[in-house]
């Protein structure tokens, strides 16, 4: 609307320093976990890539897209947090939803227990 | 890998486009395309001597107008909905004969084609196109702005979608269409049991529109945020405006999951991927769960505009402010949301368990909560209204009774148990043809009738619209009615042929309606032909329905610029207050800086028509050429630095004088 807002878009050039600093730093050090093999195991290695990688993603929207409370009116920061909110709903919904097909759907020793259980239980019952 | 055993030899030249994949022994289809290009030979002949090419290139095709693009966006909804209503029929005819034994006239290979099709053409050029044609022409008017955010953005969305309409009609006659259902589940959709080129047809299609609706999406979010009136406050813009924000943040939260899952399906079938198969880790099950974190948002994408159309409609014929603009705006959101977290009632029946079923069936019914408040939002508008029963109010009424019988029957659904008798069956396919046909196609007849003196200058003919109405809302409840019933029996979906002739006496009744509604839609083009032909008669000035909201300031049709100068709001119902205040324009205006036509929107889709082509047929080369094509012409465009110029002021001046005589 007004055209002051646009000054907030860009960055100063310590701003852009800062984050290929921490941009830089956030790349290394997963590739340093994975080259140097360190002692951790596999799952725990992978939950602090993946960390690491959320992070870098926070880096990438306030250095270099200049997120801000006060950037475009507040609309970039709301819109960000709708985006985190959905990502959230479709990561932790998708991961429920398949965790539990997983559980009730595909191993089948875990089945055939659990026919076994109910044929138990209809004997006593009979 | 089947594909490679299944076409051992791919031409260089060729791909896998052979002369046997041109259906001219399938003697419907022949009939078809004669049919087609006889037309399309009489088009192009009626053009030529009319000398209409250069005003179609000029005026439409490289237009930038938002009110141009709208209106060719409706133009494709009605030309697909004639294509996607042909295939309906074709069903309803082969399911009233082939009962107890008999095979009906449409072989299984062709009738899985023709489901698919429909389904895909319903949803993504019919629905999505008048949708998208609506808050194109509409919503910029509305909030006052000259166009959209990004003028050459919306051309090229437009042609992206286009391309994607095309290719799914070239299925048609050159190789085959998908035989898979309108979300092409795996393992039934990837490379091992869909060896054609039917699904490929359907991926590349469907990727090429969904850049168009995508990239939509964010040209209308930034109208909104950015190019409101001086004055005009979120809370001030009409419910249509609202609406169409809500709906394009919707598009672009839920698009990219389609493109992503459609991407992966892609890697699959050509790549040898293994995301959605039985074998090798992969799991089908995952598609349907992220198609339908889509899926569902998407209905929500269809109707909210429609609820804005309604919300419109009803206030004007009521000759009152709506009621309840806040609860309007926040039921609206509500949905917004909420629509995120119900995508598991798709698939109740595949096994996540209790728990999980019994949250998203708690959800579901939730979310109809907002939309209840809607139905009484405008029953009360209605309330001690002066009620005009024009023909958009009556498409209203047909919308409010339709589309609250189709929502109960969606929230019976919504519970788990119910969900497990009715999944897959006849009774689901009524429910979503209730909520689709009774709330989306009545609400874009309502907004049609009502929109058009403002897009034209003149009214539609009333008693053809009366007709089409009539047509439509009797033949939708002999076309589904019956369905309902025939679900409840048991009779699952997309059958070919069945074996009780108990169920065939419902068919009929249903194949009945659906020639009912055949009658509607040949009524609407009558309608638009005798409309066309009495336009004189017919004509109307800039505001035919003593209207309340801002796009009937403007002259009808609007002028290039919608708006001679800049107007300050004050609160709601913008033109309400202007004519209660007796607004007039000063007539001193300054010259209006425009953008310029480009050829280039419509360029790039015909290369990446080309390259779904063919990537569809395995015609590498080709499709290098043309996706170098593409990014090439992207990238001149960026040079192109001629791309405004100015209305002077005298032209401003003696286009608001001659619409003010009009």
């Amino acid at each position: 609307m007004s055209s002051h807002t646009h000054t907030a878009s860009h960055g100063t050039m310590g701003q852009l320093m800062i984050g290929f600093g921490l941009a830089a730093l956030l790349t290394i050090i997963p590739f340093g976990l994975v080259m140097g093999e360190v002692g951790i195991s596999r799952s725990t290695l992978v939950g602090i890539i993946m960390g690491l990688g959320a992070v870098q993603i926070l880096v990438h929207l306030v250095y270099f897209l200049h997120l801000s409370r006060s950037s475009e009116e507040g609309w970039t920061l709301s819109a960000s947090i709708f985006a985190v909110i959905i990502l959230a709903i479709v990561l932790a919904g998708s991961l429920w939803v398949m965790h539990n097909m997983n559980e009730n759907m595909m191993p089948m020793p875990e089945m055939h227990r659990q026919i076994e259980q109910m044929k138990s239980l209809q004997a006593q019952e009979g | 890998m089947l594909t490679e055993t299944a076409q051992p030899s791919l031409s260089p030249i060729f791909g896998r486009l052979t002369l046997d994949w041109i259906p001219y022994h399938e003697p419907i289809l022949v009939g078809t395309f004669a049919g087609v290009v006889l037309g399309g030979l009489l088009v192009l002949a009626l053009m030529s001597y009319f000398r209409l090419w250069g005003p179609l290139w000029r005026n439409w095709v490289t237009t930038v107008d938002h009110k141009k693009i709208g209106i060719m966006y409706m133009i494709l909804g009605f030309v697909m909905m004639v294509r996607g209503f042909a295939d309906a029929l074709m069903m309803r005819l082969q399911q009233a004969m082939a009962a107890g034994g008999v095979e009906g006239y449409l072989p299984p290979h062709h009738y899985d084609q023709v489901f698919t099709a429909h389904g895909v053409i319903m949803i993504f050029f019919v629905a999505m196109a008048f949708v998208t044609g609506l808050m194109n022409y509409v919503m910029p008017l509305q909030i006052g702005a000259r166009d959209v955010a990004f003028p050459f953005l919306n051309n090229f969305s437009f042609w992206m979608t286009v391309a994607g309409a095309l290719l799914v009609n070239i299925s048609l006659f050159i190789g085959e269409f998908a035989r898979v259902g309108w979300l092409a589940f795996p393992p039934l959709s990837g490379a091992s049991y869909s060896t054609g080129p039917g699904m490929d047809y359907y991926l590349w299609a469907l990727q090429i529109a969904g850049v168009g609706t995508t990239l939509s999406g964010i040209n209308m979010i930034a109208t909104v945020l950015k190019m409101r009136a001086p004055g005009m406050k979120l809370m001030d813009m009409p419910i249509f405006a609202w609406t169409s924000l809500i709906t394009n943040v919707l598009i672009v939260a839920a698009f990219p999951v389609l493109t992503a899952t459609l991407a992966l399906l892609t890697l699959d079938r050509y790549l040898d991927f293994r995301f959605f198969t039985n074998d090798f880790g992969g799991n089908p099950m995952m598609y349907i769960n992220l198609i339908w974190v889509w899926g569902h948002p998407e209905v929500y994408i269809l109707i909210i505009p429609c609820f804005g159309v309604i919300s419109e409609i009803v206030a004007t014929f009521s000759g009152k402010p709506i009621f309840g603009y806040r609860t309007m705006v926040w039921a609206t959101a509500c949905i917004m949301v909420l629509s995120f977290v119900v995508w598991l009632h798709h698939f109740f029946t595949m096994g996540s368990g209790a728990s999980v079923n019994t949250f998203f069936g708690i959800t579901t019914m939730i979310i109809a909560v907002p939309t209840g408040v809607k139905i009484f939002n405008w029953l009360f508008t209605m309330y001690k209204g002066r009620v005009r029963l024009e023909v958009p109010m009556l498409w209203v009424i047909g919308f409010l009774v339709t589309f609250t019988i189709g929502g109960m029957s969606g929230v019976l659904l919504a519970v788990p148990p119910v969900d497990f008798q009715l999944h897959n069956t006849l009774f689901l396919i009524a429910h979503f043809h209730n909520v689709i046909i009774g709330g989306v196609v009545f609400a874009v007849y309502a907004a049609v009738t009502y929109w058009w003196p403002k897009a034209f200058g003149f009214r539609l003919d009333d008693t053809w619209g009366r007709r089409s109405f009539w047509f439509w809302f009797v033949g939708f409840y002999f076309a589904f009615m019956p369905l309902y019933a025939l679900g409840l029996m048991g009779v699952t979906r997309r059958m070919n042929a069945y074996p009780d002739a108990g169920w065939q006496p419902y068919f009929i009744v249903a194949a009945f309606g659906a020639v009912l509604i055949l009658l509607g839609i040949l009524s609407t083009f009558a309608g638009f032909y005798v409309s066309i032909r009495d336009r004189k008669r017919l004509a109307c000035g800039r505001d035919p329905w003593d209207a309340r909201t801002l796009e009937w300031a403007t002259q009808s049709p609007p002028a290039p610029y919608n708006f001679p100068e800049d107007i300050r709001i004050v609160g709601r119902e913008a033109f309400w207050h202007m004519k209660q205040t007796g607004f007039k324009w000063s007539g001193h205006y300054r010259p209006i800086h425009m953008p310029k036509n480009t050829a280039t929107g419509a360029l790039i889709s015909a290369a990446a028509l080309v390259f779904g082509f063919a990537m569809v047929w395995y015609i590498w080369w080709l499709a290098l050429l043309s996706f170098a094509a593409m990014l090439a012409l992207g990238i001149a465009h960026t040079f192109n630095y001629n791309r405004d110029y100015h209305i002077p002021s005298d032209e401003v001046t003696a286009t608001e004088l001659k619409g003010a005589a009009a």
